[in-house]
């Protein structure tokens, strides 16, 4: 390993685009070579599992199988175990479709779009957020699955011959949620893999047992790290991340679309594409965070995903945070100034009316609680930082409520109101599909490496030749790092 | 073709034959970036052909100092991308757009009236053939990616190598093939060992 010295710094430092007057922490922590990162990523699945952890996929698993038990109720049933009713025909499991789908969108601007940035911060943390999205996609596409009326016909939603002489209709914007987010649901698997063959390589390498072997081995494609892969590796690893980011933000324009395209007031509205985005965004970050906090502290890998991480991602929740709370602020100023009296009347109804309480559970938990990252103290406080995740993600599960259940229960004409209430199976249903969320990522963080070891190797400073322009900005905080602590 | 005739056209042939023909090439051992990206130059300027640098992460400087050539692969993806633009707007034309006499009734195209609007209508098509281009694409950067790298490959000689085990965790090698009309075994193994190599093995075919 080559260790840092002052006059090796020389070379870099010149780079003028390096911000001098921030300091910043390096993106690993403590005397670290490429070895302590294998070691300690590989550590989360070669060691024993923490108690925690057996605990926590216990509880995922009983929530999951009781998803299925209500999914197989409802099939032998029908909707009607459901809450739904005319007028809120969509109910509970379009609510959890649009906060499922909004989550995953984290996982892909961490990964795609940071990327395309060059933030170099996001090396740590851009593994399991990606999985996060896949997990996240799974939950969504189960409830237009179940959602359909008769389950058992969801391949009508594609394009293919069939003896009734019909093909969708490439119009409506419900169809082109089935290209989005099955596009989504695809590019974000691919992606994802992608990034992992060099490190499913790294387990295949290290592993003692033979099933480990064989089943790493398989998987790891017979990687092998050589100079001419990595170079077309990485060309394609930037394409996807080019083409996972126009993407991602397509899916939940398309998935606003479904409102935004119907006239039911409430819905019909300009804004829906980027503040649906925008919420998405925020919504994630705030589940990344709230993946994070334990994770790191479970599988002892603090020195990776270090405060700067979290801080860094704190910053993206307020920011995103205030882009929605102005999209809200918009909607209403909108219906105001347009003198449109059911728009008017919509949204005078939603702190009015009979889910007032819905609404103001969603300003605090969305507009007013995340504000406390303001201050740097606080979002440095893991309690502080894992309560305001918890909130914002409570909070963008009402702000669907709020769009879905508030809007169709108030319509045009008085005779066609109606009123919703979920019933047992929906909530147990909405609880379940958390218990596939945890179930599935719980066996992701023991069986497949959570960090992108390759790519941390690669941010670290020993890991560039001198004079790389890529490495100046990076060699320089560690330098600036060291020079603090012995003055201290 | 006879033994002689080889000989004359791969001069190594010869070389192998003297050590018992086992040898696949060498494989040298770098403990970082620096000695190996000074070691891949030295090999690229003593006329190697058939050698790979090998490392835990792509080290940037390491495609110029072992001269390589830009990937084709950008191409393949454009290729791609057009070719899921162009079947997103036939199958939303076909399906949508057209209903065509003589033709099955099962494959034919079916006209929906929705409000008035016509059967052509291009800007509601936009998501459908967007969504498509996206994943075409994709497709072409995974699986162009992994056919240029002729992977999965599960059989490589290096694989069989303990030392070798490293590769994928913080060690960086390079290995060069007997085959390469450069390579004579005690010269490139001296020539290793001066560019820094802290271990050199030979590798079993």
């Amino acid at each position: 390993m080559t260790t840092l010295s002052t006059d090796k710094l020389s070379g870099p430092i010149v780079d003028t685009t390096v911000d001098e007057t921030i300091e910043r922490p390096p993106l690993v922590l403590g005397e670290t070579d490429f070895m302590d990162v294998t070691d300690s990523v590989c550590a989360m699945i070669e060691n024993k599992a923490p108690i925690g952890w057996w605990l926590a996929l216990l509880v995922s698993v009983s929530l999951f199988g009781l998803l299925q038990v209500l999914i197989l109720f409802l099939v032998l049933t029908g909707v009607g175990v459901w809450g739904n009713n005319i007028p809120v025909a969509w109910g509970f499991p379009i609510v959890n479709f649009v906060f499922w789908v909004g989550i995953g969108h984290a996982g892909t601007l961490i990964s795609a779009i940071l990327y395309l940035f060059r933030q170099k911060w996001r090396t740590a943390i851009n593994r399991f957020a990606e999985a996060m999205t896949i997990f996240a996609v799974i939950c969504a596409l189960i409830w237009p699955g179940i959602h359909i009326g008769r389950p058992w016909l969801p391949y009508w939603m594609f394009p293919y011959p069939n003896q009734m002489g019909m093909w969708p209709q490439f119009r409506s914007p419900l169809l082109w949620d089935v290209f989005a987010v099955g596009t989504y649901f695809t590019v974000s698997l691919l992606f994802w893999y992608m990034g992992m063959i060099p490190d499913i390589a790294t387990l295949r390498d290290r592993s003692k047992s033979k099933i480990r072997q064989i089943a790493y081995g398989v998987f790891s494609l017979g990687w092998r790290g050589s100079n001419r892969h990595w170079h077309r590796y990485e060309r394609a690893y930037l394409l996807l991340a080019a083409l996972a980011t126009p993407l991602v933000l397509s899916v939940h324009s398309v998935v606003s679309f479904d409102f935004a395209v119907s006239q039911v007031p409430g819905w019909h509205s300009t804004i829906f594409p980027p503040y649906f985005v925008a919420g998405a965004v925020f919504g994630g970050f705030a589940m990344v965070i709230l993946l994070a906090i334990p994770c790191r502290k479970w599988f002892k890998i603090e020195h990776i995903i270090t405060a700067r991480h979290m801080e860094n991602m704190a910053k993206i929740m307020l920011s995103t945070g205030l882009i929605v709370s102005l999209a809200y602020a918009t909607e209403f100023f909108v219906a105001w100034y347009s003198m449109n009296r059911y728009e008017q009347f919509t949204f005078e109804n939603y702190y009015t009316g009979p889910y007032a309480w819905a609404f103001g559970m969603l300003m605090f938990c969305n507009v007013i609680f995340p504000q406390l990252l303001w201050f740097k103290k606080l979002r440095n406080n893991m309690t502080i930082l894992f309560l305001a995740s918890v909130s914002v993600t409570i909070g963008m599960w009402f702000e669907r409520f709020w769009i879905i259940i508030m809007s169709l229960t108030r319509d045009f004409v008085p005779s066609s109101w109606g009123s919703y209430w979920p019933s047992w199976v929906d909530i147990g249903m909405f609880a379940g599909s958390f218990g596939l969320f945890f179930t599935l990522f719980l066996l992701f963080v023991r069986f497949l490496p959570s960090v992108n070891m390759a790519e941390v190797r690669a941010v670290m400073p020993q890991a560039h030749g001198e004079g790389d322009p890529w490495i100046a900005s990076e060699v320089h905080d560690r330098a600036k790092a060291m020079e603090r602590e012995a003055h201290s | 073709m006879s033994e002689d005739h080889r000989a004359i056209q791969d001069p190594q042939t010869h070389l192998d034959a003297a050590e018992g023909a086992t040898s696949w090439g060498v494989l040298a051992e770098f403990d970082d970036v620096e000695t190996l990206l000074s070691a891949a130059e030295q090999v690229r300027d003593a006329g190697f052909r058939r050698w790979e640098a090998y490392s835990p992460f792509p080290v940037h400087g390491l495609d110029a100092a072992m001269g390589h050539q830009y990937t084709k692969l950008p191409w393949i993806v454009l290729a791609c991308g057009l070719t899921g633009m162009l079947s997103g707007i036939l199958l939303t034309w076909y399906t949508n757009a057209t209903s065509f006499e003589g033709i099955p009734y099962a494959l034919r195209g079916y006209l929906f009236h929705i409000s008035g609007k016509p059967f052509w209508s291009f800007p509601a098509f936009i998501p459908p053939i967007f969504e498509l281009t996206i994943l075409f694409s994709a497709f072409g950067a995974f699986f162009g990616m992994l056919a240029m790298n002729r992977l999965p490959m599960f059989y490589h000689p290096v694989l069989k190598n303990l030392r070798f085990r490293r590769a994928t965790q913080d060690k960086f090698f390079i290995g060069i093939e007997a085959a390469d009309p450069a390579f004579d075994s005690s010269k490139t193994v001296d020539l290793l060992r001066s560019a820094g190599a802290t271990a050199i093995e030979e590798l079993e075919p």
